[in-house]
């Protein structure tokens, strides 16, 4: 019987998430590093509050930038290691549709762990309670459109010899968009401001990066496996 | 099929590489041209601006550059994109060699626009859309870059910046509008607006004539690198022996 591409996607994921939990440490490190980024603003900035909250949208897209741009590393470069990827690509089976299931499943994993967190780090820098629920999905909705973005980059620098600062040199331009509308809906929830315009770009963002971004991804993964 | 023998025989690196070493010269001796007479008509017959002086005619740098900076990433990435779909080495190499004159356009266009800022606007950076826009494209430029040369297997490098220059020209639209949206809500206090006052003719002809100079200029040294990166991918190609000897 011929397994379908939802099939498959599904497959993927199930694998993604079992091996993802059992080696739990790794995926602490980019909340770790998140909240050591948000813990060093206060010592070189100011301790006040009213002044954190200013700075605050800032630190946390940095912030959730930096950290997701680290686990941009563990996107692929294991499976393209131990020849996972190329088994994928042979399988006959859409590897768009394969590249997708782990990217949701690494956002689901680093980028959505990462907003629920960010109350955490947010409330050290002076965001108010009634704001945090906003804070955390402009998180949410812009980490799933980095890790749409970043599947891309992380798919060119396969071929690479050192992928690190590479990876970072690609993705930050690309990503200039959703920092600028996620940094504004954290703003404006912060201020207590409207924050629909700027979700409404994010979502549309990330409804293009759905739409694209596993397709340039695939294209990329295959010419580093060539 | 007769119509079509133009673009096959732009796939043939000998028959470019030839091309290009007989056009150079023309390209080139039009480009001085033209950027001469358009410097002595921006320097010296167009007059002074009546709000900004003689500071205005920093434009005449300023703007042209700043309009090749653009128009070369998508020359670049149309080159890459045919590079891909028709898997044509000349393409790639053009691609190629486009993406470092790109970048030094990129440089000046930032460049002048800091000089003019600080008469202008009191400050060498304001984070103006457009300036932050530019800025973006540099690092575009240098992510296109520095992912060509951290692939060593070429073939693979081609493919991969090609892909990246495509994903790129998607993103640059976002990036300008995101960039605007951003600063309609930052910026608030901006020293002086540059506004966008109907040219004078005097003052416009050298500034076209001077844009059609850089553009001039562009192609010049893109045929140039061009022909240096056919050099280099071709160096075991019997065809090179003959053009070198």
């Amino acid at each position: 019987m011929k397994t379908g591409a939802l099939e498959a996607a599904r497959l993927v994921m199930a694998r993604d998430l079992r091996l993802a939990f059992r080696k739990p440490s790794q995926l602490l490190q980019p909340l770790m590093f998140f909240m050591i980024v948000a813990t060093l603003f206060p010592l070189t900035l100011t301790p006040e509050l009213s002044r954190l909250r200013d700075a605050a949208p800032g630190v946390l897209w940095v912030g959730a930038l930096l950290s997701s741009l680290l686990a941009l590393e563990f996107l692929f470069r294991d499976d393209a290691q131990d020849g996972t990827l190329e088994q994928f690509a042979l399988s006959g089976q859409s590897l768009t549709w394969m590249l997708f299931a782990k990217t949701c499943v690494h956002w689901l994993l680093t980028g959505l762990p990462l907003a629920l967190s960010a109350p955490l780090a947010a409330v050290g820098l002076g965001v108010p309670a009634e704001a945090m629920w906003s804070v955390v999905a402009s998180l949410a909705l812009g980490g799933f459109a980095l890790s749409l973005i970043g599947a891309i980059s992380a798919g060119l620098t396969l071929g690479a010899r050192r992928g690190g600062v590479l990876l970072s040199l690609l993705t930050l331009p690309l990503a200039v968009p959703i920092l600028v509308f996620g940094a504004n809906a954290t703003q404006r929830a912060i201020t207590g401001g409207e924050i629909a315009p700027p979700m409404y770009l994010l979502g549309a963002i990330a409804v293009l990066g759905v739409t694209l971004a596993p397709l340039a991804a695939a294209a990329a993964v295959r010419i580093g496996l060539e | 099929m007769a119509t079509w023998t133009w673009f096959h025989r732009l796939a043939s690196p000998p028959h470019v590489y030839a091309f290009a070493r007989r056009w150079t010269p023309w390209f080139g001796g039009f480009a001085g041209v033209a950027m001469l007479v358009a410097l002595y008509g921006g320097l010296v017959l167009a007059p002074a601006d009546y709000q900004q002086k003689d500071a205005f005619r920093m434009v005449y740098v300023h703007a042209p550059t700043a309009w090749l900076s653009l128009m070369i990433y998508t020359t670049m990435a149309v080159a890459a994109a045919v590079g891909l779909i028709w898997r044509m080495k000349v393409a790639h190499a053009a691609a190629a060699a486009c993406a470092p004159i790109g970048a030094w356009f990129t440089v000046a266009a930032l460049g002048t626009g800091m000089l003019w800022g600080k008469p202008m606007w009191g400050a060498y950076w304001v984070w103006d859309p457009r300036l932050t826009a530019e800025l973006v494209l540099l690092f575009l430029y240098f992510g296109y870059m520095g992912l060509r040369a951290g692939i060593e297997d070429p073939v693979k490098a081609d493919k991969a910046s090609a892909m990246l220059a495509v994903v790129g020209v998607v993103n640059v639209p976002i990036i300008k509008f995101s960039v605007e949206w951003w600063n309609s809500l930052h910026q608030t206090a901006t020293v002086m607006q540059l506004g966008k006052p109907k040219m004078d003719g005097d003052m416009l002809w050298p500034l076209l004539l001077m844009f059609v100079g850089f553009a001039l200029y562009f192609i010049t040294v893109l045929l140039i690198r061009l022909r240096a990166e056919l050099l280099r991918r071709e160096r075991n190609a019997s065809w090179i022996r003959e053009v070198v000897a």
